[in-house]
């Protein structure tokens, strides 16, 4: 089956019992059981849900894993990854890290004696460095957010190989529709499938896919035990979601070119972060690894002043967090995604305040183009 | 289940139907069509206009809580009257009670007369009127609420069964105000039992939905065939609701009934209110009639001496809101005149006396006292 077939068919396709096209939405806490001395398929829902199993089915076969598993939110799921460690463990995690995640490194797990570092992963060598006897991790995102730098996936999930580490990849931006990090070697796929995967602004999910059958028993045990599940009514929204991700993807994707385009030719632009430009650091990895350049696109302005000024003249796109939705939305990653990190850590990262993201819908190109020069004038 | 009590019932709406998972909760199948094995096979379900799982269960609730043949959920309580209207043919008459809910008055006055289906408007509370209407009229159908809206009148819906049943006309009677919790009309020899679902049924507040309930095999035939064919159905989030609201409902009529008629009392001995319709009331004309049955529900109407003060009681009330619809956890007070009743015929609302002093109550399940200190606040 080829992509967009896949993401219409994987995993359970249908309701095997009444044959109804969309999975039920199965908003029970328990199940009934017939006999106590064989365990049935399903005996309380935060264990297994038949609606959020469906959508676990579906993301672990998109992602080419053993096993998936559904969260209430993206942190839930990487939090929940993050579980698969021990106290005093070591974890190489990429410089250009959500904001969300970094701060569960830096306050939640480094209380419980998770270690960090923080390296540029677009530079291999700078991960080799970073390695420590105690090393078990390796958590990166590509591209990265919201600069989009490149990490070369092959290569770190070599290191992850020869070091015994868990590689584990942030894959939100590109879903498994562009890339697909397993089939490089790395063994935890996660998303806030909050962004394109759900694709509609209208629900916060998470989802973490396995490698493996082992890894798979373990992250299920953490799920159960952790019980940061995803409900059933947003589990069939997600799936849903899911059903449209190709089609808005291509779509979306066509329209952020144009506007990159667009915005390199803008004298008030000084940089514009995009995968799809010819001339963005670590193009060709990224065009070996992943089948587009996503729907993101980031762009830095003169200074504070201008980015705030353009925040209150946009009409079309929302001046709202989050992203890959329908609906075209405009960030401050300063005070928005980034706002947990110090204007120390952020000046390290490249992300100054004259910086705007924006997330690319499905509006027509031509209106937004036209909204953002006015906002930009 | 072997036949149990309505509680029981009630309490258990939609299990027992997931075999595959064993789900206590009915699946919220939001689907629009199924998959077949293979040509001529079916998983007894295609379309969801046709039967949707989760509407099902309802309506299998619904049948089994009114002691009928089947149940029927519709997206709405009048698209569930238009199905009931769909029995009749252009000639046909059909004997209404007269102070009825202002929509389906409204159904009946402008939609099914141009259609040729006369609708004749009679005191079904009045035993001896009804037989003569019948004996008049040669009607095919006799719709009946009871207690009435807003004015809380009672049919002696055994009587009246008997009449329209030596006519051969069909009894329909609306059982929103009391649900199958409080009066059993099927059992009492109507044909068909209709609901508006959004209020006790649901009550909630939170969805609008409609149902019906048949007394034989041959209606249901005939009310599924509309079902299907017309198509109002109730989907599926929304037939989820309705059972969920199913669960609790002996708990909140019981409770509703207490505060009602607390509060019916309290409003009697006021001076400011110069007449109270509440079934539960020794002296109203219908108490006797439901004195039997399972209780006298949470509707109470009355007549405020000074009609000026209508819009500040309505404006200032602060634990009622004010709003249409009724059956809801949460209290409500609605002036019938200009909102439920706004439809009506001015000659027929001045002959029943809905005025411009006439206020209805909805009692929720608040505690009583506040509602009353409410009350005696904005009087």
């Amino acid at each position: 089956m080829r992509a967009r077939t896949r993401m219409i068919h994987a995993g359970r396709d249908r309701d095997p019992h009444t044959g109804a096209s969309s999975i039920p939405i199965y908003q029970t806490s328990t199940f009934a059981q017939e006999d106590p001395d064989f365990p049935p398929l399903y005996d309380y829902a935060r264990g297994d849900n038949p609606t959020r199993e469906a959508l676990e089915l579906a993301i672990a076969e998109l992602e080419g894993g053993a096993a998936a598993f559904a969260y209430g939110s993206g942190m839930a799921a990487i939090s929940s990854a993050l579980m698969l460690f021990n106290p005093g463990d070591h974890v190489i995690a990429t410089r250009h890290i959500y904001g969300g995640s970094y701060r569960a490194l830096t306050t939640l797990f480094k209380r419980w004696k998770l270690e960090h570092t923080f390296v540029d992963a677009s530079d291999v060598d700078a991960v080799k460095a970073a390695l420590q006897p105690n090393t078990r991790g390796l958590l990166i995102e590509t591209p990265a957010n919201p600069l989009q730098q490149i990490t070369d996936l092959r290569a770190m999930a070599e290191i992850a190989k020869e070091h015994d580490l868990l590689s584990m990849i942030d894959n939100t931006f590109m879903t498994p529709y562009l890339q697909r990090p397993i089939e490089f070697g790395f063994d935890v796929i996660l998303h806030s499938a909050t962004k394109f995967i759900g694709g509609h602004s209208d629900v916060i999910a998470g989802l973490a896919v396995a490698r493996d059958a082992e890894l798979g028993a373990r992250m299920k045990r953490i799920q159960n035990t952790f019980g940061a599940i995803l409900g059933p009514q947003d589990s069939w929204l997600t799936l849903r979601g899911l059903k449209t991700l190709a089609v808005r993807m291509d779509a979306q994707q066509k329209t952020t070119a144009q506007i990159a385009k667009w915005l390199v030719e803008q004298r008030a632009v000084r940089q514009v972060f995009f995968p799809g430009l010819p001339d963005h650091p670590g193009r060709a990895i990224h065009e070996q690894q992943a089948d587009g350049p996503g729907a993101v696109v980031s762009f830095e302005l003169a200074d504070g002043a201008a980015a705030k000024a353009m925040l209150k003249r946009v009409q079309i796109p929302l001046v709202a967090v989050s992203l890959g939705g329908v609906e075209s939305i405009l960030s401050y990653p300063a005070k928005m995604s980034h706002a947990s990190m110090t204007a120390e850590e952020r000046n390290i990262r490249g992300i100054s305040d004259g910086l705007l993201r924006l997330s690319v819908g499905l509006e027509d190109a031509d209106d937004l183009i036209e909204d953002l020069q006015q906002a930009m004038a | 289940m072997d036949k149990a009590a309505i509680e029981t019932i009630l309490a258990q709406a939609g299990t027992r139907w997931d075999r595959q998972a064993g789900a206590i909760s009915m699946p919220i199948f939001q689907t629009a069509t199924f998959a077949h094995s293979e040509l001529g096979k079916s998983t007894g379900f295609d379309y969801s206009r046709t039967s949707n799982p989760t509407r099902l269960a309802l309506e299998n609730a619904l049948a089994a809580a009114e002691g009928g043949d089947r149940g029927f959920a519709f997206g709405s309580g009048l698209a569930a009257v238009d199905a009931i209207t769909r029995l009749l043919q252009p000639g046909d008459r059909i004997l209404v009670t007269e102070d009825l809910y202002g929509g389906t008055y409204r159904l009946f006055a402008q939609l099914s007369k141009p259609m040729g289906i006369e609708p004749i408007f009679i005191d079904t509370s009045d035993t001896a009127a009804v037989a003569a209407a019948l004996d008049q009229s040669k009607a095919k159908m006799l719709f009946v609420e009871t207690p009435t809206n807003p004015l809380l009148r009672v049919a002696d819906i055994p009587a009246i069964a008997a009449l329209a049943r030596a006519a051969g006309a069909w009894l329909v009677v609306d059982n929103t105000f009391l649900t199958a919790y409080s009066q059993q009309p099927l059992a009492q020899g109507a044909d068909l039992v209709l609901y508006s679902a959004s209020k006790y049924l649901g009550g909630h507040n939170d969805v609008v939905a409609g149902a019906i309930v048949t007394g034989s095999p041959e209606l249901s035939e005939r009310i599924g065939f509309f079902q299907n064919a017309i198509g109002g159905i109730l989907g599926p989030m929304d037939s989820w609701l309705i059972l969920r609201g199913l669960k609790t409902l002996a708990l909140r009529l019981d409770r509703q009934q207490v505060n009602a008629l607390a509060i019916a009392q309290w409003l009697q001995q006021h001076p400011r209110v110069t007449k109270v319709h509440y079934p539960g009331l020794p002296d109203h004309p219908g108490h006797t009639r439901l004195q039997s049955g399972g209780g006298f529900g949470g509707m109470i109407a009355f007549e405020v001496q000074d009609p000026e003060r209508v819009p500040q009681i309505l404006k200032n009330v602060k634990v009622f809101l004010f709003a249409e619809s009724l059956g809801g956890v949460e209290s409500l007070i609605t002036y019938p005149l200009v909102q439920t009743h706004a439809d009506v015929d001015p000659a027929l609302l001045a002959k029943l006396n809905i005025n411009n002093r006439l206020l209805r109550l909805s009692v929720g399940i608040e505690q009583v006292d506040d509602l009353i200190r409410d009350l005696e606040h904005v009087l």
